[in-house]
């Protein structure tokens, strides 16, 4: 394809940065207006880009290739399959949903969008990135500004803004420490010499060649999975995601939760799957286990949170669990299922924290305790708020049931019992979320809360959007489901190779 | 004799000289800003021209083999021109408030010879000279603020430590001489003999003073207080010139002189940089005083540098110098920020720069921009030079090193934050002006810095010319 529609649309959100830099920080909406347009052309270009895309055919489309730096083999190239489109279209629509949903900032505007555009810029390359060193770029790229804007326009409850802000930051950045690591021992070996090359594509053929022996995948498969992991909160490292989120502006809350945590599936899949296949299988009973405390531990902590924000932070670590349960099942149909669900919670997550930033706004209160039944106040809202909920619960005809559905089905091949104590967290995630509807929106009238107005006006964009999509997706999954099949699909014989790499557990079984 | 090959170091010396005659026959009430725009022209106009004198053919000297005039000290030389012009932009308006700026721009000259002559120096005798002019004159800038305790402090600190680490040099070079009879690095690395106890203790004496000139640890007692206590400018120069020539002609010297010994000395330079890099960003988290952050921050990245020293191929040759290039672009930035903040809010305590965003947004976006490219966050150059470096050493088989390399570098990455949100959340105490010419630097830099960084295309090319014809 000679037109470079991908590069347009990354370049728009950085065309739009370079216009707020000379706009005068007092004029508040012309501010607002430039973000949104620029967010909305984008979306547009993605919406095309995705209804284009020929998933009869799959594989690496709209690609576009610039050699960069010749010494270290870099090229600037994107591209999108039937794994990262969807990531992509994700990232848009959550990148104008947060736009919309901090209208409301009055706080120095400029800046806050300055750093949100480039927030989504650097989410969106990671989608993009055929190429490593493009990857890493956009993916370390993201981590300041969300820090600089914790700092500031972040609210400060049960820890502190500054907290919140410098432990999601830490966090990220340990984590991708080992990850570059992990990347650097990969680009060595993988080549010699005078072939070492960032490109994804090679080196995911690389272990073809016998380049990349058993151990050497185990080994950076696990120093990836430690940074991927970190990114996706993987139970022990899924700490700073209750307390990042809360102390979090709206737009970053729905931003991370939404989409920036899907990288670390993304990646696993892209970086540690496909270049590294030895090592996924190697570790992917760890995985299993990892991803089943996440499912039910986390949302054991979720029944008892108070805080709104605390609740939903959970619970996101809760449903990455099975986007990892998806990843180890390794097999195409719990792929599938594991993208998926990542656009699947990713909506739902952000339309939840959009929700919970509206009330907070309004009451500034975000206790199960305090608030009740603000359906009588708010009832636009909490229309909203039902959505999220359900599809969390994986009610039928919403977003979440296909993708949690597909997963189990993929996992109940290879581990059914594990996939028995899965399927139970969804006992709990139906505790703590209709727990927190029925107290939150659906109590009793109280009085002291009428003089808090419904959301209106540009308010309402976020609702609209994501729970259109929302909708969409849920009664028609073939939308979705179609598109991450043909990226998922042809991994099949790939898939069925792995059946006799040995794994953790014959290497324990040995030892034993 | 060829003095052709001299020609750079004889023009900034003339240079020197007619600043300070002029500044005789300057009024006293005038202002000496005009020789800081004399200087700047002229050493813009050198560090052009030698872009012309990159040779394939490395083997261009002066008067027996004393002053090599190789790539390598080319581009050591373009380095430091780089530098200095920089840091007398930006110390233009500083100047202004100290009782002699006529000297200072002269002495800041005298520094730049030195500098130069150490990328160059091909023997221990020239090598001593150099050394010596720079810290000599940097002796001076250091104490240059005649009003300010803490700057005789820092000058009195520096005289006195560097003293006794130019002794222990010097003590190093007399016993080589004594073992090889010569004092030229290639007639040593021919007679040394590796294994006699002279000879290693002259070699360790020598190190130790590189070592102490790099601020590596231990031999960096000097530096936090010398950084804080000295003029921002200077403190600027001090952290990239000073270091990038020890770094310059440390490499020379291993890989010519003591050439046979570096597969033992590797090893235990690696438990250097480790040591470097762990103590340099843990002790930085402490600080109050940003210029005593950015001393330990300065060690942390000597560190960095070392590793690329360590892997002992071309490759990582050219990684420390690509790294030494951004490590200047950053550090212009940095202190340049400071100086001005140092100017108008009276010190540079983390709350002096409370609400920078506001006052100034232009010099807070360069501040977390060149911290950040130090820190090694993309998409400035401090991540590219990083994983330039990490590449080299890991190829080189020191795993462990890029390992606690990465880590320590995300650390680093938390106490930088501590500057970027003092800026970013706080608000101003006073309003800020900004002069053209510090806009100017603080934009070349940042531009640069995040330009090498997304593109590093043109000056990994350059270092990799340069540091395939010296390491062949």
């Amino acid at each position: 394809m000679d037109f470079p529609l991908l590069t347009i649309i990354l370049v728009i959100p950085l065309l739009a940065v370079g216009l707020l830099m000379f706009i005068p920080p007092s004029s508040f909406k012309s501010v607002k207006v430039v973000a949104a347009t620029a967010m909305c052309i984008s979306l547009g270009l993605t919406i095309y880009a995705y209804v284009t895309y020929d998933s009869s055919i799959g594989g690496m489309q709209f690609t576009q290739s610039i050699p960069w730096i010749s010494d270290l083999g870099v090229s600037y190239s994107v591209g999108v399959d039937g794994i990262s489109l969807p990531m992509l279209f994700l990232t848009n629509v959550i990148g104008l949903a947060a736009v919309f949903s901090s209208w409301n900032i009055n706080v120095r505007p400029k800046e806050f969008f300055i750093l949100l555009l480039i927030l989504i810029t650097g989410v969106m390359g990671t989608f993009v990135a055929c190429d490593l060193f493009i990857f890493l770029l956009c993916y370390e790229l993201v981590v300041i500004p969300i820090y600089i804007m914790v700092i500031i326009w972040g609210s400060t409850k049960r820890v502190t803004k500054e907290y919140a802000g410098m432990k999601l930051t830490i966090y990220l950045l340990m984590g991708s420490a080992f990850m570059l690591v992990g990347v650097v021992a990969l680009y060595l070996q993988a080549f010699p010499a005078e072939l070492r090359t960032f490109d994804i594509a090679a080196l995911s053929n690389a272990h073809l060649y016998g380049t990349l022996s058993q151990s050497f995948q185990i080994i950076v498969f696990f120093l990836l999975l430690l940074g991927f992991g970190t990114l996706l909160s993987m139970f022990p490292f899924h700490t700073w995601s209750p307390d990042g989120y809360a102390g979090a502006p709206t737009a970053v809350s729905m931003i991370h939760a939404g989409v920036l945590k899907k990288i670390g599936g993304y990646g696993l899949i892209r970086l540690g799957l496909l270049i590294l296949p030895a090592g996924a299988k190697f570790w992917a009973p760890l995985i299993i286990i990892l991803g089943l405390a996440n499912v039910i531990y986390a949302a054991y902590i979720a029944i008892v949170q108070k805080d709104l924000k605390y609740v939903v932070g959970y619970s996101s670590v809760s449903h990455m669990g099975y986007v990892l349960l998806g990843f180890a099942a390794l097999n195409t149909i719990s792929l599938t299922g594991a993208v998926a669900n990542m656009v699947a919670h990713g909506i739902m997550s952000a339309l939840f924290f959009a929700v919970i930033g509206y009330v907070y706004e309004k009451t500034h209160m975000r206790s199960v305790d305090q608030l009740r039944g603000i359906a009588h106040q708010m009832p636009r809202i909490s229309v909203g708020f039902m959505l999220a909920g359900m599809s969390s619960v994986g009610l039928p005809g919403l977003i979440g049931f296909i993708p949690e559905y597909t997963i189990f089905l993929g996992l109940f091949k290879v581990y059914p019992f594990l996939a028995m104590l899965a399927v139970s967290g969804i006992v709990f995630t139906a505790i703590y979320i209709l727990r927190v509807l029925q107290k939150v929106l659906f109590g009793p009238r109280d009085y002291g809360l009428d003089k808090y107005k419904d959301a209106k006006g540009a308010e309402l964009v976020p609702l609209f959007l994501l729970g259109t999509v929302l909708v969409l997706f849920g009664l028609f999954p073939q939308l979705l489901m179609g598109v991450i099949n043909s990226g998922v699909a042809p991994l099949g014989p790939f898939l069925q190779e792995l059946n006799n790499v040995p794994s953790l557990l014959v290497t324990l079984g040995g030892i034993w | 004799m060829n003095f052709y090959v001299i020609y750079p170091e004889i023009a900034v010396l003339v240079l020197a000289l007619l600043l300070i005659c002029a500044d005789l026959i300057l009024s006293a009430v005038e202002t000496r800003r005009s020789l800081g725009y004399a200087a700047i022209m002229i050493l813009g106009g050198l560090f052009i021209s030698l872009f012309y004198q990159y040779h394939i053919d490395g083997s261009v000297y002066f008067y027996d083999n004393l002053f090599y005039f190789d790539n390598y000290a080319i581009f050591f030389k373009q380095l430091f021109l780089a530098a200095v012009v920089m840091t007398i932009l930006f110390s233009l308006d500083y100047a202004e408030k100290l009782r002699y700026s006529g000297e200072y721009y002269a002495m800041v000259l005298f520094a730049l010879i030195g500098m130069m002559v150490l990328a160059s120096a091909n023997d221990f005798l020239t090598m001593f000279v150099g050394l010596e002019l720079m810290t000599i004159s940097f002796y001076a800038l250091a104490g240059f603020r005649l009003d300010d305790k803490k700057s005789a402090e820092s000058g009195i600190k520096y005289l006195i430590i560097g003293s006794v680490s130019t002794a222990v040099t010097l003590y190093g070079i007399s016993l080589l001489y004594g073992m090889a009879h010569s004092l030229d690095f290639s007639v040593i690395e021919k007679t040394f003999n590796v294994f006699s106890p002279l000879g290693v203790a002259g070699m360790a004496m020598i190190v130790a003073g590189m070592f102490f000139k790099m601020s590596v640890i231990p031999f960096h007692m000097w530096a936090p207080d010398v950084y804080e206590g000295a003029p921002t400018p200077v403190t600027g120069l001090l952290a990239m010139g000073s270091k990038a020539a020890a770094i310059a002609v440390f490499i020379r010297i291993l890989f010519t002189a003591f050439l046979h010994i570096t597969d033992y000395f590797m090893p235990v330079l690696a438990v250097f940089s480790a040591i470097c890099m762990i103590g340099g960003n843990i002790a930085a988290i402490r600080q109050k005083n940003i210029k005593r952050m950015l001393a330990y921050s300065s060690i942390a990245q000597a560190g960095y540098m070392i590793v690329g020293i360590c892997a002992a191929t071309p490759q990582g040759i050219k990684s420390v110098m690509f790294y030494a290039f951004l490590y200047v672009l950053a550090n212009v930035g940095a202190f340049a920020v400071l100086s001005v903040v140092d100017c108008q809010n009276n010190g540079t305590e983390y709350k002096n720069l409370s609400g920078l965003s506001q006052s100034a947004p232009v010099l807070a976006m360069v501040m977390a921009i060149s911290l950040l490219s130090m820190g090694g966050i993309p998409p400035t150059a401090g991540f590219t030079g990083k994983l330039y470096l990490f590449t080299a050493v890991v190829e080189s088989g020191y795993v462990w090193l890029a390992f606690i390399g990465f880590i320590m570098s995300m650390i680093s990455v938390y106490y930088y934050l501590k500057v970027v949100r003092v800026m970013y959340q706080g608000s101003p105490d006073n309003s800020i002006t900004v002069s053209g010419s510090i806009r100017a630097v603080v934009l070349i830099s940042a531009v640069a810095t995040i330009l090498f960084g997304i593109w590093p295309q043109y000056l990994s090319i350059l270092t990799d010319f340069a540091a395939f014809t010296f390491l062949r």
